[in-house]
């Protein structure tokens, strides 16, 4: 690994050094550096490309990191990655992926991740994308998530796109059991000509599940987005889908959130919105010294914090 | 010295309108504290507005310290260390109290001015620990929001002029007390002119000069006596209104 690749781990997995605990990190297509640990064991998938990650039962305070690099162009990579979090289990999952496109073709990669999380266990997943490079070539990345919730357990994701992907089509889906809840956290930033489109598919299968998304995002100049979120509950269950957007310059967005109640006890709530920044914002911190640009800036850190 | 010489102000994009300020002529002296004070709608918080340059006059000038200020935007004010307190403040999503306080004293990051940000917070009665990590959004109460505002004004080291809008707006009776206590140690600041808009008799009681602001006007001493008077009375049907009643 060179100061390239040591960069973008910093950017997109917060590390500075080797990570603690299990990783894996894969780099232009194959896996370059791998640890697993006492209760966490990463293996190789057999049929396909990508791994399959084992979280032991009762493992308690781990982490896995599992970032991807890309710097060369002309890069089409696809992995598969399971991950099986057993009962008991609380564990955090960092990954994400850097395109550094030093050419003129296109750089992209395409996750697709699988979780089962056991009963009560309790999953943090934190993925951050990000792409740079000196070239004209695109720089694309395609998440899937698939989620499966059993009894009591418990998701907590976070998903950041800020700057740098020209395009992404995400896809997240999730099945939640009995008592079993969800938090998933999408911020995204798109600008220039980029284009950012994201589908989420929550089915509140079991008794008392409760789910919610918080949706971000910042629409800057000519880029486009699109936001599919839709839930549904089958049962007595609690889902609540909230879109928050600030467009800007010539930019588009769409936010269509879908609730779709199979029972009487299912309580779904979507609330959507979408403007510019509030004018009596940008005065207010005006008016403490900062200059317009500066101002906006520390709205949109904050909205996307 | 603040000084406002024959500011009109009309609402943008309606020439027609009535002016909401009509020649005003005001000269604010450094170190002293004025409260303005008149009936709702009668201009105060847009004269506040034209002082902090999120209104431009229409016609008129204003300087500062015989400099004149009129063109400048609003940044070039503040830096100039001029400060407003919003009437009604705005929320911010993902904006925590400390943040807001940091940027309000001036240094980059959060955790530098901590020390001083919960002093700030402690003098307007909020407890740092409770409510520095806080977002300025729609969680906070109408008098919690009110109080950070002040906080942010209290906070800025480079303060010269000083204009709080209606500070006591949903401020709880027991916390009026502090806010009365805070403007009177903002007095004994040297090199900072004050100016409170308020509705209140015990804000009234601290100024140096009460300055009564109605229909767009600044009304002179004379009328000033007779205005307090009916200042209840400011509705111009007032013969209509009270047979219908
Ligand atoms: N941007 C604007 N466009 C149109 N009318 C305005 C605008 N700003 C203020 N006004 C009008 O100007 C008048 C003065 O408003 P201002 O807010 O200055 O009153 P105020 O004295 O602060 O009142 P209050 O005691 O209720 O706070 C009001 O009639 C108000 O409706
Ligand atoms: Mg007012």
């Amino acid at each position: 690994m060179d100061k390239l690749d040591r960069e973008m781990l910093i950017k997109i997995a917060d590390l500075h050094e080797t990570p603690q605990g299990a990783y894996n990190i894969r780099k232009n297509g194959q896996g370059v550096e791998r640890r697993s640990t006492a209760n966490i064991e990463i293996r190789t998938k057999e049929d396909k490309p990508g791994i399959d990650i084992i979280v032991k039962p009762g493992t308690k305070g781990e982490s896995v990191h599992i970032p991807v690099l890309i710097t060369a162009e002309g890069l089409d990579d696809l992995v598969y990655n399971t991950f099986y979090i057993g009962e008991d289990a609380d564990v955090l999952i960092v990954a994400g992926c850097g395109i550094h496109n030093p050419g003129q073709k296109k750089a992209q990669h395409n996750g697709v991740h699988t979780f089962y999380v056991g009963k009560r266990a309790r999953l943090r997943y934190v993925e951050k994308h990000y792409g740079e490079g000196e070239g004209t070539g695109e720089r694309i990345l395609n998440p899937q998530t698939f989620l499966e919730l059993e009894e009591g357990a418990s998701a907590e994701l976070e998903m950041v796109q800020i700057r740098g992907v020209d395009s992404t089509k995400r896809e997240t889906k999730a099945r939640l059991g009995k008592e079993a809840h969800i938090l998933i956290t999408e911020k995204v930033l798109t600008h220039g000509r980029q284009t950012a489109e994201s589908e989420m598919e929550i089915e509140l299968r079991g008794e008392a599940a409760v789910a919610q998304i918080i949706s971000r995002s910042v629409v800057q100049e000519q880029s486009r987005q699109v936001f599919y979120p839709r839930m549904s509950g089958y049962c007595r269950c609690r889902g609540h889908v909230q879109c928050d957007a600030i467009i800007m310059d010539q930019a588009t967005v769409r936010a269509i959130p879908e609730i779709t109640a199979y029972h009487a006890d299912a309580q779904l709530i979507h609330e959507a919105a979408i403007g510019r920044i509030a004018g009596e914002q940008l005065i207010k911190l005006m008016t403490l010294g900062l200059s317009e640009k500066e101002a906006e800036e520390t709205i949109l850190e904050g909205f996307l914090r | 010295m603040l000084e406002l010489k024959d500011i009109s102000y009309y609402p943008e994009g309606e020439k027609n309108a009535e002016a909401i300020l009509k020649e005003i002529n005001l000269v604010l002296e450094n170190n002293r504290f004025y409260v303005i004070t008149g009936p709702n709608g009668g201009g105060k918080s847009s004269l506040a507005k034209i002082i902090m340059g999120i209104y431009r006059p229409s016609s008129g000038k204003i300087f500062l310290n015989g400099k004149e200020i009129t063109d400048l935007s609003i940044t070039e004010r503040a830096r100039l260390g001029i400060g407003y307190a919003f009437q009604q403040p705005p929320r911010f999503k993902g904006i925590t109290v400390e943040k807001l306080l940091s940027l309000s004293c001036g240094c980059s990051t959060g955790s530098e001015c901590l020390g001083a940000g919960c002093h700030y917070l402690y003098d307007v009665g909020l407890c740092p620990k409770d409510y520095e990590k806080r977002e300025v959004n729609a969680s906070l109460s109408g008098g919690e929001l009110k109080r950070i505002e002040i906080a942010t004004l209290l906070s800025r080291e480079d303060l010269r002029i000083a204009v709080f809008d209606e500070p006591e707006a949903g401020i709880d009776l027991w916390s009026f007390n502090r806010l009365t206590e805070i403007f009177e140690r903002i007095k004994q600041k040297k090199n900072l002119t004050t100016v409170v808009i308020s509705h209140q008799e015990r804000v009234l009681r601290l100024a140096d000069e009460i300055i009564l602001v109605a229909n767009g006007r600044i009304q002179e001493n004379e009328a000033q006596a007779a205005f307090l008077e009916n200042i209840i009375d400011t509705c111009s049907c007032r013969k209509e209104c009270q047979e219908r009643v």
